[in-house]
């Protein structure tokens, strides 16, 4: 990769574009690594120029769609941080297990790795019958991959470790079919999900939840932007509910975080 | 091949590594001066699993502060910011981190590569980058990135490193300022200048 193929002012104006063409606003996302996205995307699309780039992204909506694909970062696992889920499932879900309806929000879910694997969990509490999973994300076409519940074949056996160490109950293949290169998780996962588009930067609390998970999102955004994002997950968690964040984020800057207590060592916090 | 580098000033020093670097950090961090004028930054390639390990280890042979790097965390002098596993690290203009969880750079995350480009932009001259012992050739491009901007390109003696590839590669293909056996690293890092 070329690292200096689009300078700093070329970034600026692409994004504008992008915000005034097409409505989504990347501007207060982290510099450095939306220009490297931006750099990577330019470099494996072979544009001659960035002015070819920049018209192709202003102009082409067939195009836009694998730009906002690209640009976003959608690498996930499925129980990413063992010891993360182990939390979710001993401290956090069975106090949700006493409500009688528990609403989830995965907020920028991508392929939906986290989605399954948060169901996996109330499932084995025997909590997800009563359990409904919104899974959101601002990019519609990994939604699509998201709820056909189709994870690539060779990631599974490293799930399958990440799965046994959060303290996981039972054979892990028990949830899914190989399929060719592809596992297919069971459709009682799914059931209980419902997928949407929603742009954190943009749009607007939806409903009350209990427990939020956003890993692995913030990270990408500058510092306005992640308090400007946690003021809606504030908005939309109900008192003693729970925030999830990824394992390098935090709300220790953001003027609100007195109001939240941390759960034990995990990044999870609850609403006082 | 050496030069003097009482006049080098340095914004910002990063050191990449991967397999058979421990050794040379180790060899390295008891021996620097405790009033380094600039910040350290570490992309070290570990698994994903062995989260505080190398931290721990580091923390132990330094009066220099050592942390994994935060993300938004601003990049001090005089201390040491380790670049989290399974997370790329990459520097703003304003010189402050930011982390990422982007696809693998060389089957690696953090990738020594992405670190180097990043921090080349924003330092320029005044950048620093030493390239320790590994196996595979992550590092490489970005030390060109750091000749592009001017900065200074520092490779370990692939003649001293437990795993040559690496050093070598960057030999190969970048013309490094200065070619250093691992004992001379220490005496190089504390002549530099913030």
């Amino acid at each position: 990769m070329i690292s200096d193929a689009i300078d700093n002012e070329q970034v600026e104006l692409l994004l504008n574009d992008v915000l005034e063409t097409h409505g989504y606003d990347f501007l207060e996302y982290s510099h450095a690594s939306i220009k490297r996205r931006i750099i990577r995307l330019y470099g494996l699309d072979n544009f001659v120029s960035f002015a070819e780039f920049r018209y192709t992204v202003r102009t082409d909506k067939q195009y836009f769609k694998r730009f906002l694909e690209e640009i976003t970062v959608n690498v996930t696992e499925m129980f990413r941080d063992p010891s993360f889920y182990k939390s979710l499932r001993n401290d956090v879900l069975p106090v949700l297990g006493t409500y009688p309806f528990i609403r989830i929000w995965v907020a920028g879910c991508s392929t939906g790795e986290e989605a399954y694997s948060l169901a996996i969990v109330l499932k084995e509490l025997n909590l997800l019958n009563k359990s409904l999973i919104y899974a959101t994300d601002i990019n519609p076409s990994v939604l699509d991959k998201a709820k056909k519940g189709m994870f690539p074949l060779n990631y599974l056996k490293q799930y399958s470790e990440n799965y046994l160490q959060s303290g996981g109950l039972k054979d892990f293949s028990s949830y899914y079919t190989a399929n060719y290169s592809l596992a297919k998780f069971d459709e009682s996962l799914n059931s209980k999900m419902i997928f949407s588009t929603h742009n954190l930067v943009s749009d607007h609390s939806f409903n009350e939840f209990q427990l939020i998970l956003c890993r692995n999102v913030l990270i990408y955004f500058d510092k306005d932007l992640q308090h400007k994002v946690f003021n809606l997950f504030d908005s939309s968690i109900e008192k003693l509910g729970y925030l999830a964040l990824g394992s390098k984020e935090s709300l220790e800057f953001w003027p609100k975080a007195k109001e939240y207590k941390r759960v034990k060592m995990e990044k999870i916090w609850r609403k006082l | 091949m050496a030069e003097t580098v009482d006049s080098i000033s340095c914004g910002a020093l990063i050191i990449g590594g991967s397999a058979g670097s421990l050794d040379v950090l180790l060899e390295i961090f008891p021996a620097l001066r405790k009033d380094i004028s600039f910040p350290i930054l570490l992309v070290v390639h570990r698994k994903a699993s062995n989260q505080s390990l190398l931290t721990d280890l580091l923390k132990s042979r330094t009066t220099l502060t050592v942390g994994e790097a935060e993300e938004k965390e601003f990049l001090n002098a005089g201390k040491v910011f380790i670049a989290p596993a399974d997370y790329h690290m990459l520097i703003e203009e304003d010189q402050s981190i930011s982390l990422d969880y982007s696809e693998k750079v060389n089957y690696s995350r953090p990738s020594i590569d992405v670190t180097f480009q990043s921090a080349a932009e924003v330092f320029k001259e005044k950048l620093v980058c030493i390239l320790l012992s590994g196996s595979n050739a992550d590092g490489v491009e970005g030390l060109k990135s750091v000749n592009n901007y001017s900065g200074r390109v520092v490779i370990q003696n692939p003649n001293t490193a437990i795993m040559p590839y690496m050093p070598q590669q960057a030999v190969l293909n970048v013309e490094p300022h200065v070619i250093l056996d691992s004992h001379d690293m220490a005496d190089y890092i504390n002549k530099l200048n913030g």
